[in-house]
């Protein structure tokens, strides 16, 4: 088996705050870590390694630091990490970042052979647009199963398995030929603790760099002039007011609600 | 990966004690595993911030190079603060410009971080994220250490425990007694952020020159210290007090530094400054007295983890990194004789007596139980010293001479002739 793993390093979003004035948000100090979702998604690929053998790569596209998000890769398991970083990706939206990606999972797959099961997170918590992963499953043309809740029956013979995912509705569960990439939701299973050796392991092993060296790239689908999403406007939603809490028996709550409903009843 | 996780060292916290150590073993071509509960070495370390260069020589080719280091103090001043008023001292001295610098302000999360860096560049491997639980034991000898992970349990000649002031691993040994509230200080710091120029304006200083105040007083309830040093872009404004103190007082440190902060001489330092962090740590302060015992078969316990502190100097990173150079220097002497017990390894005692470590710590050993017993010390000499500077400098027609003599008197009064002779005497025995 052959997982590769997309992974993106993201600012910590329970510190960033937010500056009223501008409407930005203020990143200055905030840590950055690895997309909780994709830390799911590495624990799956993972998983299955321990399950049916073979190895587990993952892939980023970002600034030399985010070889901090890769390491945490390779401390819960990881086999291999390579960093896609290079100038040309600058300021690219999510249709460039799923170009550079794709592009660069393509030479990942020249050096460490075919892939069987590709992972991401549904969506990472910086931008929230869940689009970056579909982009990529668009471009192999490959099955995509987005909000992945379980993974069952991964029959490698067969090239199948049993995908379950969240839909708006409730879940549905499809068989799905392989290869195909899956986006995964938190639930997919439990962050377990790293044995040792794997630490160890992950500490000597070093980051493989992709850039437009040694990856082949078009640059006209390449960072800020190739990306067509514009910021039109930004804007700060307004502080909600926190509702109000009632307490008492259920007649007390009963005759309470509809003091607070029946003005809002129309007439007729 | 079933076969036994096995090295030469197992070092024990990735702080300036265990740092040292690596970097000092692992050029000597020794096999070193350090095992770091934080997120990255640094990640849980504080303290006020002001480091001394000197124990570094040995340790790096050339400091501080590329060490994070802030400023290069030039200035320390010492305040005495009453409610409104304050007493100083100040030694500013243009030897301190000249290189090597004698200390500079850090920040801990990116000086451990580097040092980290430097003792993998020289071969030490580092794991982050990994709780040692406790020591692996075999014959009265420790032979390794357990930690909080699934085939967690790794087996070395030696182990150096430098855990930091709470070590597990000096508890989980019975090398050390259960920690008194007397004998450890809450320390809380606030980084303040202020433009360079307005901190080189206000305390009079220029480029990467810095400055540092320590305060005490009755300004403040029971035992207290409080420090302000400059960073390159903010200040470090920080209070500590011993737990004790805290608990007995129903103390917030919290609200002591913003008490601090109202003060009529620091308030205009840190006027405009946005508050960018908020750090606290426990400072092991109980001094010699209450060390542990340094060395067991196959074990030396070194920096906070042995309550290296000297807080009379505010110096602990110093001794530390001085205390794991030494735990190195002394497993590459038992490692030429296969020999690793509690007989050979005290050779690591013997260089802390020789050395500025323990000569210090035993000089000031009676001072933490003198600061607890004797609570005039902070606070009515402190009183009085701030009403005798303002009777002296405030001109409204009395006599010098009659000024002398009322402040005599309330000398007389607070605190009384048979004291003040047995608080100097007590002092100059303790001090000198």
């Amino acid at each position: 088996m052959h997982a590769l793993v997309f992974i993106k390093q993201v600012p910590d979003a329970s510190q960033v705050r937010v500056n009223y004035e501008t409407g930005t948000l203020i990143r200055e100090g905030v840590p950055a870590i690895l997309n909780p979702f994709e830390a799911h998604a590495v624990e799956e690929a993972v998983r299955l390694r321990e399950e049916y053998g073979g190895k587990v790569t993952v892939i980023t596209m970002g600034p030399p630091q985010a070889t901090e998000a890769l390491k945490e890769c390779l401390s819960r398991g990881a086999d291999k990490a390579y960093l896609l970083s290079d100038r040309v990706f600058a300021g690219s939206d999510t249709l460039a970042t799923s170009y550079a990606l794709y592009e660069g999972a393509r030479k990942v797959i020249e050096l460490e052979g075919e892939v069987d099961l590709f992972f991401a997170g549904k969506q990472a918590i910086d931008g929230d647009t869940a689009q970056t992963g579909p982009g990529i499953a668009t471009r192999f043309d490959i099955p995509l199963v987005t909000y992945l809740m379980k993974l069952d029956n991964v029959d490698f013979d067969k090239k199948q398995a049993l995908a379950t995912r969240l839909t708006e509705f409730g879940q549905e569960t499809l068989q799905v030929p392989l290869p195909a990439f899956f986006t995964v939701e938190e639930t997919l299973n439990e962050l377990s603790h790293a044995p040792l050796p794997w630490l160890i392991k992950a500490a000597k092993t070093k980051i493989e760099m992709l850039s437009s060296e040694n990856v082949n790239l078009d640059r006209e689908q390449c960072g800020l002039r190739h990306s067509p999403t514009k910021v039109k406007k930004a804007f700060t939603p307004e502080k909600r007011q926190r509702g109000e809490t009632l307490t008492g028996s259920v007649e007390e709550l009963s005759q309470k609600t509809s003091h607070i409903l029946i003005p809002f009843l129309k007439k007729d | 990966m079933s076969s036994k996780l096995k090295y030469d060292v197992i070092i024990v916290g990735a702080g300036p004690a265990g740092l040292s150590a690596a970097i000092v073993l692992a050029k000597a071509g020794v096999k070193v595993i350090v095992l770091e509960r934080g997120k990255f070495p640094g990640s849980k370390n504080v303290m006020g911030g002001v480091f001394y260069s000197d124990c570094m020589k040995d340790v790096v080719d050339e400091f501080p190079g590329k060490a994070p280091v802030e400023r290069h103090i030039i200035d320390q001043r010492m305040w005495i603060l009453d409610a409104h008023s304050s007493v100083g001292f100040n030694h500013k001295n243009e030897l301190f410009n000249e290189k090597p610098y004698n200390c500079h302000t850090v920040f801990r999360a990116k000086f451990d971080r580097w040092l980290a860096g430097e003792a993998e560049k020289a071969g030490a491997l580092i794991i982050n994220n990994t709780v040692v639980r406790a020591p692996l034991m075999e014959n009265g000898k420790v032979i390794g250490v357990k930690t909080d992970r699934p085939q967690g349990d790794v087996f070395a000649n030696c182990v150096i425990a430098s855990d930091g002031v709470n070590s597990l691993f000096a508890k989980a040994m019975g090398l050390r007694k259960k920690i008194k509230p007397e004998s450890v200080a809450i320390a809380v710091k606030e980084v303040i952020g202020l433009d360079e120029n307005v901190i080189n304006d206000r305390f009079n200083i220029k480029g990467d020159e810095g400055v540092t105040i320590e305060m005490t007083g009755s300004y403040f309830n029971g035992e207290t210290m409080a420090f302000l040093y400059t960073n390159k872009k903010s200040v470090s404004l920080g209070v500590g007090m011993v737990l004790k103190d805290v608990l007995k007082n129903k103390l917030n440190p919290n609200d002591l530094i913003e008490q601090l902060k109202k003060h009529p001489s620091v308030a205009p330092l840190i006027e405009g400054g946005e508050t960018k962090e908020f750090l606290a740590h426990l400072i092991p302060e109980g001094g010699y007295k209450e060390m542990p015992k340094l060395v067991g078969n196959g074990v030396m316990i070194a920096g906070d983890s042995a309550m290296m502190v000297d807080a009379i100097h505010r110096e602990g990173s110093n001794l530390a990194i001085t205390s794991g150079k030494f735990a190195a220097e002394t497993y590459l002497e038992a490692a030429k004789k296969g020999d690793f017990s509690e007989k050979s390894l005290s050779l690591y005692v013997t260089k802390l007596q020789n050395s500025f470590v323990l000569k210090d710590l035993k000089k000031y050993k009676g001072v933490p139980d003198l600061l607890q017993t004797n609570k005039r010390l902070l606070q009515q000499y402190p009183k009085l010293l701030n009403q005798a500077a303002f009777e002296m400098l405030n001109v409204d027609g009395v006599p010098i001479k009659d000024k002398e003599k009322l402040i005599w008197k309330s000398v007389k009064k607070e605190i009384g002739i048979g004291h003040l002779v047995k608080d100097l005497f007590k002092l100059w025995r303790n001090m000198a």
